[in-house]
């Protein structure tokens, strides 16, 4: 690769320039802004970080987004996993055929998603009526406007995402290895448990990391199928924002937020390209 | 099913399967309840009817959605094309520490969870006096949408020999004619995937569109957004299954484009 004298690299910043600028003056310095306001709003000082500590209903709202962070990402990984492995594991015209399947699912509006599952498990829903018909329930069961209908909503959003590290890390695994171990007389479950999964880990925890970080900040699915009664940071900073207009708590949660997710790109960044994790949607 | 470490291949598969009809089939629901004869949400028994999307399709308020929808789609991706791929090329040209560093800095948008974005938006564009407009919202999604063309593009380059445009560039043609003559029609795939995902990112975003539309601006997935929290009207429905139908046609194109491309190289 040769040098690119000045005269001539001048003429690249030139091409780069636009969407820097664009950025840095229509997103970077706002989303600053937000960082900044924190601070000052109200009143200049740490007064709003101060709010973490009272116990109130703040520490529940983070505990809570914390907790079904961390549900729907164990879950969504385990199904990742187990079709990921299949993928691997089939032939090529199948594995196609599933990869398609995942696609199609990642690019389906999450809005139309939340739709269908509030549609699905309402109390007059098709599962309701699958399940009274079946006699296994008398009464509707309340699957929606609760903890659990966001579990099942951010579960079948976030698989894909937890599909796709996962089915990258495991077609570079050597299945010779596997092969060997076999041929030396160990059984396939522990051929698996010794062999297999811990050659599998870094897309576990590239995968478990990803969906992890984008629960997160997931909006639309606890707002619609939460029902307002399954309070989640995002919606707690909308609320500020839009409703009651107090922008000094919503941007120190933003702030929180986002050094949230920073802290977990970095060591998702450790396992995994960012760049490739997007370009997989192609 | 060779070497398959664990289980009986028939259990791993069915499992593998069942867990793919979990992704998919929930999400197609909104096809048959839009075509329910009654006038609440529920699915069709007996006879299908169109008349939800008659319903959709004369409404003044649900068309001009659509039609806010797209033409802001459409300008946003036509943006964050061109602003992408440019940004693309001179990174790639470039290769430098502090170019790779802009487009870890460039992805921002793409990583910064979109309530944050969206906060950050209506802030800047109140005090810029840009809320509830149509140049506010085609800004919003071409920065968020932006990212996207900058990796299908660079993908593309990745691809390209670096020493064609090379050549060019010292036979004496000036960047311009490089670019359109050399650079561009080689890397024409990776571009177009990047606007068609462009386009889909903006068609159906809704985390902006709920803090920086309200009265004049109220697109597609605005308006449902509305019509799901009221919950009752089936026309909803219809207008999900023209929300993915859009999404779906796009990427037909996308996949169409790239297997011509894959055509033309062997």
């Amino acid at each position: 690769m040769t040098l690119i004298g000045n005269r001539q690299a001048n003429v690249y910043w030139l091409l780069v320039a636009p969407l820097l600028v664009l950025v840095l003056v229509f997103y970077a310095w706002p989303v600053l802004g937000i960082l900044w306001l924190s601070f000052t709003d109200p009143e200049p000082g740490l007064g709003n970080y101060a709010q973490l500590f009272d116990g109130g209903s703040l520490t529940r709202i983070l505990w809570k987004t914390f907790r079904i962070c961390l549900v729907t990402t164990v879950i969504s990984v385990a199904i990742g996993y187990l079709i990921a492995y299949a993928m691997t594991h089939l032939g090529r015209r199948e594995r196609s055929w599933m990869l398609a399947l995942v696609l199609v699912s990642f690019w389906v509006s999450v809005l139309v998603r939340a739709f269908a599952w509030l549609t699905l498990l309402s109390r007059n829903g098709l599962v309701n009526g699958a399940l009274m018909g079946a006699g296994l329930t008398d009464e509707p069961l309340a699957l929606v406007r609760n903890e659990l209908g966001v579990l099942i909503g951010m579960v079948h959003y976030m698989i894909p995402y937890a599909v796709l590290p996962i089915l990258a890390n495991m077609q570079g695994i050597d299945q010779r290895v596997v092969s060997a171990s076999r041929g030396l007389g160990a059984g396939a479950l522990y051929t698996f448990a010794r062999i297999y999964l811990p050659l599998s880990l870094p897309g576990i925890f590239a995968g478990g990391l990803l969906v992890f970080i984008i629960s997160l900040g997931f909006y639309v699915t606890p707002v619609l199928l939460g029902g307002g009664r399954v309070l989640m940071v995002a919606e707690y900073v909308s609320v500020q924002v839009l409703v009651t207009v107090q922008w000094g708590t919503a941007s120190m949660l933003a702030t929180m937020l986002l050094i949230g997710v920073f802290a977990l790109m970095l060591t998702l960044s450790r396992f995994m390209r960012i760049g490739e994790l997007f370009g997989a949607r192609a | 099913m060779s070497n398959g470490p664990v289980l009986g291949s028939s259990t791993l598969r069915w499992g593998a399967w069942a867990a793919l009809m979990f992704l998919v089939l929930p999400a197609l629901v909104a096809l048959p309840v839009s075509l329910t004869p009654k006038r609440f949400l529920s699915m069709p028994t007996d006879t299908l009817s169109f008349k939800h999307y008659a319903n959709l399709l004369s409404s003044p308020e649900w068309l001009s959605s659509i039609w806010q929808s797209l033409v802001i789609a459409v300008f946003a991706a036509t943006i964050a094309t061109v602003f992408g791929t440019l940004c693309a090329i001179g990174l790639w040209r470039l290769s430098s520490r502090a170019a790779e560093a802009i487009r870890g800095f460039l992805l921002l948008p793409l990583i910064i969870p979109p309530i944050i974005s969206a906060m950050a938006f209506y802030r800047a564009w109140v005090k810029l006096d840009l809320l509830d407009s149509y140049l506010g919202m085609i800004l919003a999604h071409a920065i968020l949408a932006a990212p996207m063309v900058l990796i299908t593009v660079s993908a593309a380059l990745a691809n390209f020999d670096l020493r064609l445009e090379q050549a060019s560039r010292n036979l004496g043609a000036p960047l311009s004619t490089t670019l359109r003559r050399v650079v561009l029609p080689s890397i024409w795939p990776g571009i177009l995937a990047g606007g068609v995902f462009a386009f889909i990112l903006s068609w159906d975003e809704i985390v902006v569109a709920l803090f920086i539309a309200k009265f004049r601006i109220i697109t597609l997935p605005r308006r449902m957004w509305d019509g799901i929290r009221e919950n009752t009207d089936p026309t909803v429905a219809a207008a999900a299954v023209v929300l993915v139908a859009v999404t779906v046609l796009a990427l037909a194109l996308a996949a169409w484009n790239a297997r011509r491309g894959k055509a033309i190289d062997t």
